[in-house]
């Protein structure tokens, strides 16, 4: 690998005629997909504003999101929104604007980690299976058909149990089980792409199997991979939410799915403090759809057929 | 190995391939397999021919025959069945790991769509490179160097502006160009080339077939060309093997094999060609029906259903390879053949 990056040095530079670069190409079309498809333009800019909300929070969040907010002695407990607290306080008296603000950093943190690792070991086991076949391939899906075979969210509380709450555990868990999904697509493909011709001519140069692997077919098939990172990123939040409401969260951590528990346990929903518990879960929602419309508009890169559909 | 590189004979083959066969096995239920029923494709069914050093061969057929399946086999893209493919004395069908490495830079393959033949997401350049690269040519002036040539030698000119372009910045014949220069990037000595202009522009097969045969000439390259175009073998190649239902049928220097064909089934091949003579009478030799399944081939000369001239023994006997004199074999029983016949018969029964 080391000495194919030598080459790119070595070319002499003559100016680009048409065309460019494979990535150059792929990002020019990424931006005509933007142009032309509202959705996928709505889901980058929803994860821009997540993204910039979580790098400023300590800016933006005008309290602590763990401080017990008083006045004169007095815990300031279910307020109800007004000019100081924009979405009203807790029942512990914690502002949940602030906290609203931070639920930004784990979700982006277990989203992006976790989506890493989904697309990064399903695209390397699909690749192995796809491309050597027989009795790899089959261990191989056999081991994708028992992690199909693991009904995820038990899966995770079962290994929260084990290893303590934390938000690592969640993009572990998703690490371990949802390359599934990946590593069977990406093998499919890596069939049909085996046995296309420039692969067999890459042979007859004398190139070794993981050099045909990872420089001429991973590159055909890293678009699918990237489908699959951007859908798994709205699976993560969502996952983690879902960890967090059921009480199996890491309780220092303030996320979405932590705010809707506590909102929860202390009987908000009965109360009509409707401030606590829907910005959060609007949070949730609009995270997992722009991560949806992404992958979206992927697809139709990757599928040009559905344009227009 | 040692031996070989000592008699540098320039009359030896540099290419013999003896006996070779592949079949294809039909995936089937587990049950028909564990019953030892196991049905496959026969796509080449014992060929045998050798190449001199600085020679060439076409082997022509009609598709299905078992002349890609050949080339692919002598070039180690498939494994054979059994059989034997000796390249410069030494047996290349085991060949694993460094030799096997040290093979692939002295054999090429020229393939039939030059618009597959490349990766979409490499430069030419790159695409060029890739062989020096893979093969340790360590200085990167010497490995652009290399494909500068290589490049100007298929008359892509100038070479230096092809470097950035991408294959679908180029015409099909331009590419199929670059497919040849890159099989010579490593200056090999054995070329392979399977239908290399019949995906092409009649306009440019002319020019490409001419930079092939001057590019071999000048190179001393051994070569195989697989067609099913007898006017290009006949063109390029010393020797002329016609393939059958994986078998070749007759083989023997070109010009007698086109101008005095002997087996029906090679008579029959060469009397469709269409001869651009109006007043000149044809004799077409009339074959019915089409190819055979190559699952079930028919028993004795696979050619037997569907030849003119079919007698009892064709239905019940393989007619080995007869020797005519001047270089030429034919398999038919029409030449004789018929007791060496029983001889293979027996010796089938015996293996």
């Amino acid at each position: 690998m080391a000495r194919a990056t030598t080459s790119s040095e070595l070319i002499p530079v003559i100016p680009e005629t048409q065309g460019g670069s494979g990535l150059g190409r792929l990002a020019r079309s990424s931006v005509d997909i933007l142009k032309r498809d509202r959705f996928a333009l709505a889901g980058v800019i929803i994860y821009l504003v997540i993204i910039l909300v979580a790098i400023l929070a300590p800016v933006i969040a005008p309290y602590d999101p763990h401080a017990v907010l008083t006045r004169n002695g007095a815990w300031l407990t279910n307020q109800n929104p007004n000019g100081t607290f924009l979405l009203g306080t807790t029942n512990v008296a914690r502002d949940i604007f602030s906290q609203l603000v931070y639920g930004a950093r784990p979700a982006l943190l277990v989203g992006f980690s976790a989506a890493f690792f989904v697309a990064l070991i399903g695209t390397v086991i699909g690749l192995i299976a796809g491309y050597f076949g027989g009795i790899i391939d089959t261990l191989l899906m056999r081991l994708t058909d028992i992690a199909f075979g693991i009904p995820f969210i038990p899966f995770v509380i079962v290994l929260v149990a084990f290893l303590g709450p934390s938000i690592w555990n969640v993009v572990l868990a998703m690490a371990l089980l949802l390359w599934r999904d990946t590593a069977r697509v990406i093998r499919s493909q890596v069939l049909t792409l085996r046995s296309r011709t420039f692969v067999q001519a890459a042979r007859i140069s004398g190139a070794s199997s993981w050099r045909i692997m990872f420089l001429y077919i991973a590159p055909n098939i890293l678009p699918l991979s990237m489908l699959y990172g951007t859908l798994a990123i709205g699976w993560a939040i969502l996952t983690e939410a879902s960890v967090s409401f059921l009480g199996f969260g890491d309780p220092k951590v303030v996320s979405w799915g932590f705010m809707l528990q506590d909102a929860y346990v202390s009987q908000a929903l009965a109360r009509g403090a409707y401030f606590w518990f829907i910005p959060p879960g609007i949070c949730i929602m609009l995270a997992v759809m722009a991560g949806f419309f992404i992958g979206r508009g992927y697809e139709e890169l990757l599928f040009p057929r559905l344009r227009g559909r | 190995m040692a031996v070989s590189s000592v008699t540098t004979n320039e009359r030896a083959p540099l290419l013999e391939v003896r006996d070779l066969v592949k079949h294809f096995p039909l995936r089937r239920g587990m049950l028909a397999n564990l019953a030892g029923d196991s049905e496959a494709v026969h796509a080449v069914n014992g060929v045998s021919f050798s190449v001199r050093r600085g020679g060439s061969i076409g082997l022509a057929g009609e598709s299905g025959c078992g002349k890609s399946t050949t080339a692919k086999m002598l070039l180690r893209l498939f494994e054979p069945t059994s059989g034997q493919i000796i390249f410069d004395g030494q047996d290349i069908v085991t060949l694993k790991g460094a030799d096997l490495k040290a093979f692939r830079r002295r054999a090429q393959l020229m393939f039939q769509n030059p618009y597959e033949s490349f990766s979409p997401r490499f430069t030419i350049f790159r695409s060029l490179v890739e062989p020096l690269l893979i093969h340790g040519v360590k200085d990167a002036d010497e490995r652009t160097r290399r494909v500068w040539q290589a490049l100007n030698d298929v008359n892509l000119q100038p070479a230096e502006s092809f470097f950035q372009k991408f294959p679908h910045q180029l015409s099909g014949g331009q590419l199929q160009r670059v497919v040849l220069a890159r099989s010579l990037v490593l200056e090999p000595e054995f070329l392979a080339a399977d239908e290399p202009v019949s995906m092409l522009d009649v306009s440019v097969r002319a020019g490409i077939l001419n930079t092939m045969k001057e590019q071999a000439a000048q190179r001393n390259l051994t070569t195989v060309y697989i067609s099913h175009d007898l006017s290009l073998i006949q063109y390029l190649c010393e020797t002329t093997a016609i393939m059958y239902l994986g078998q070749i049928v007759e083989m023997g220097p070109t010009a007698g094999v086109i101008n005095e064909p002997q087996h029906p089934y090679t008579k029959a091949l060469i009397s469709t060609i269409p001869i651009p003579e109006p007043e000149r009478k044809k004799t077409t030799i009339p074959i019915e029906g089409g190819v055979p399944s190559a699952i079930s081939l028919p028993s004795g000369c696979t050619f037997h259903p569907r030849c003119p001239f079919a007698m009892d023994i064709c239905e019940r006997k393989v007619p080995p390879p007869l020797d005519l004199g001047q270089g030429r074999t034919v398999r038919c029983f029409l030449y004789g053949g018929k007791n060496e016949a029983d001889e293979v018969g027996k010796n089938a029964a015996a293996a």
